[in-house]
């Protein structure tokens, strides 16, 4: 099976505080830890997984500046065969619609029988993999938290509310969301790293995919990001301050109140 | 004319889920005389009672009673919503686990804009809609523009609207069935498999001490235990420590795991992503400790300590053991 993989490099939420800078724009970058997309790597991992079982091979795509090849090569020293980085003056200030056309291009460039991605990142809009399977016209489901492979199709469980499971049959070629918790990423160490530090990475811009650049970008984008703000979000948690002795009697007293001690 | 903008109702087993009265107030924040419509997709009874609880809300209902989408597959609605709704449409879902798997690619079939997990609605200036949303797991907020000028598909949050109870609509329902068109789809829905249960129900707890990534380590899991312990407090947990598969999935508290009412709720190290969230009902008392002051946990939370809970739980556990 020949499985697509798109990921994202992303600033790591559990690694770092995420800041507002001055003017609002953005956040601020500096010292921020990237890596690549927690749900992107448990879909790498699957990809990895199937392959393995059934043959084929996994490439790992990613729409990004020189900086996104690092999260390619880190999926790669996973295990991923390949890795195909998108980059283009032209493609930034896409929305998500503009980034699932340019991963179009690269889908349509190969011969994919399945097409993955992870469920959400950052913006925590999970918006490309179910836009990207429209345009091609493949069958999608997202959420996706089991897969078996059959012949020309697949048998996949979605998690959905309550933690029960839809099972559903889904026709190859197909994209997937896949939801964290699917499996468990393999571990890659400083040696994994190096061994594919040398692999020619190939780049792809707008001309390479076929991709109208007018279709993409900020000017195309129908979705714009504005600025960021400060909620206000009223009173918030009553903090409590002090040496960790005061903190602990003064929450005690709390939880002797509300009931929280048996 | 009023404007329109359509909602799509959710409902299992003849129950309208929560999302299906706050649609129509996300729509009345787009437009303030917005005539909305209910859409109810379904088939036999169960169907027709939704439709006419709906009636009662909302200006009309668009009633779809087809076999095939005796349960709602997402390809499968999609496909009858295409074929239904007029072009350039103002179509609203809930961002729930259903809303994710329709909205995006039903935008692309409708040539309208997406707009993902919206947690509030400013207002239209200009024909430019202004949302706003969160990114980074919920610790930046962002204002968001949207071109509705040709149609749009906006995922509305769970929640963060109060359902309209007034029943002012007074609609009538309109049966759609017949352009549902062609409903053959490459994804077919088998069955659903229920969560197991766990060896503790958390459901029932009357105070939890819930740990989330903050923990680390698997071996450190067991200081949680320990305060649970002097506490006489039961453990649950956020979705990452079921990724990790440090704890079962029956104590993971969230919308894809229990839903729980205790009176005391205890986050330690958990972010508070909206999906953790939602899984806390009853309003219990929150105590959320955190070495992440910006953790969304702190807006919702009603006591919060800024401390890494790896230091911090031996010591409260000890504090509390010696009572």
């Amino acid at each position: 099976m020949e499985i697509l993989v798109c990921i994202k490099r992303v600033p790591d939420t559990s690694e770092n505080e995420i800041e507002i800078n001055s003017d609002g724009n953005d956040i601020e970058r500096d010292d921020l830890v990237y890596s690549v997309n927690e749900w992107d790597n448990y879909a790498v991992e699957e990809a990895i997984q199937i392959v393995d079982k059934v043959g084929g091979s996994v490439t790992v795509v990613t729409v990004g500046d020189d900086e996104s090849e690092e999260v390619l090569r880190r999926e790669m020293a996973m295990g991923a065969n390949n890795g195909i980085l998108l980059s283009d003056d032209a493609f930034e200030g896409s929305d998500g619609k503009g980034i699932a056309t340019i991963l179009k291009g690269a889908v349509e460039k190969g011969n994919y029988d399945l097409i993955m991605t992870g469920a959400q990142a950052d913006e925590g809009a999970a918006q490309v993999g179910g836009m990207l399977a429209a345009m091609l016209d493949y069958p999608y489901a997202s959420l996706v938290n089991l897969i078996e492979a059959g012949d020309g199709k697949l048998k996949v469980g979605r998690e959905i509310e309550g933690g029960n499971q839809e099972m559903n049959e889904i026709e190859l070629p197909c994209v997937l969301s896949i939801q964290t918790g699917i499996n468990e990423p393999r571990y890659v160490g400083i040696r994994g790293i190096r061994k594919v530090a040398s692999v020619e990475i190939p780049e792809m811009g707008a001309g390479d995919i076929g991709v109208d650049a007018g279709a993409i970008g900020g000017d195309a984008a129908k979705v714009k990001r504005v600025d960021y703000f400060v909620p206000d979000t009223g009173e918030g948690a009553e903090m409590l301050e002090g040496s960790t002795e005061e903190i602990i009697a003064k929450l005690i007293e709390y939880l002797k109140a509300k009931g929280g001690l048996k | 004319m009023a404007e329109q903008v359509y909602a799509y109702i959710k409902h299992a087993d003849g129950v309208a889920e929560d999302s299906a009265l706050e649609l129509i107030v996300a729509a009345k924040k787009i437009y303030p005389d917005a005539s909305v419509t209910a859409v109810v997709t379904g088939t036999g009874a169960d169907l027709d009672v939704i439709c006419n609880e709906m009636a009662a809300t909302y200006n009309a209902v668009w009633k779809i009673d087809n076999e095939a989408l005796a349960y709602p597959n997402a390809e499968v609605v999609r496909k009858a919503l295409v074929n239904i709704l007029p072009a350039d449409s103002i179509v609203l879902l809930p961002h729930d686990t259903f809303g994710m798997d329709l909205g995006p690619g039903l935008s692309i079939k409708m040539d309208s804009a997406f707009v993902a997990d919206v947690v509030d609605i400013e207002g239209i200036d200009n024909g430019t809609l202004k949302v706003i949303r969160q990114e980074f797991s919920g610790m930046a907020s962002a204002h968001v523009t949207c071109d509705i000028s040709g149609g749009a598909v906006m995922n509305i949050r769970p929640g963060v609207n109060q359902p309209d109870e007034s029943k002012s609509g007074g609609g009538e329902v309109v049966d759609k069935s017949g352009e549902a068109g062609d409903l053959s789809t490459k994804r077919t829905y088998l069955e659903m498999v229920e969560a197991e249960a766990g060896d503790v129900d958390i459901t029932k707890s009357e105070v939890l001490v819930s740990v989330g990534r903050g923990i680390e380590d698997e071996d450190n899991v067991e200081i949680v235990f320990d305060l649970a312990k002097a506490m006489g407090a039961d453990v649950s947990c956020s979705r990452p420590i079921v990724d990790a598969k440090w704890l079962e999935k029956s104590r993971q508290v969230g919308t894809s795991g229990q839903t729980v009412k205790p009176k005391v709720y205890m986050a330690m190290g958990i972010s508070g992503s909206f999906q953790h969230l939602g899984g806390i009902k009853g309003n219990p008392f929150i105590v959320a400790v955190n070495k992440n002051s910006k953790a969304p946990v702190f807006q919702v939370a009603d006591v919060g300590i800024e401390a890494d809970i790896l230091e911090f739980i031996p010591e409260l556990t000890e504090a509390i053991e010696g009572l």
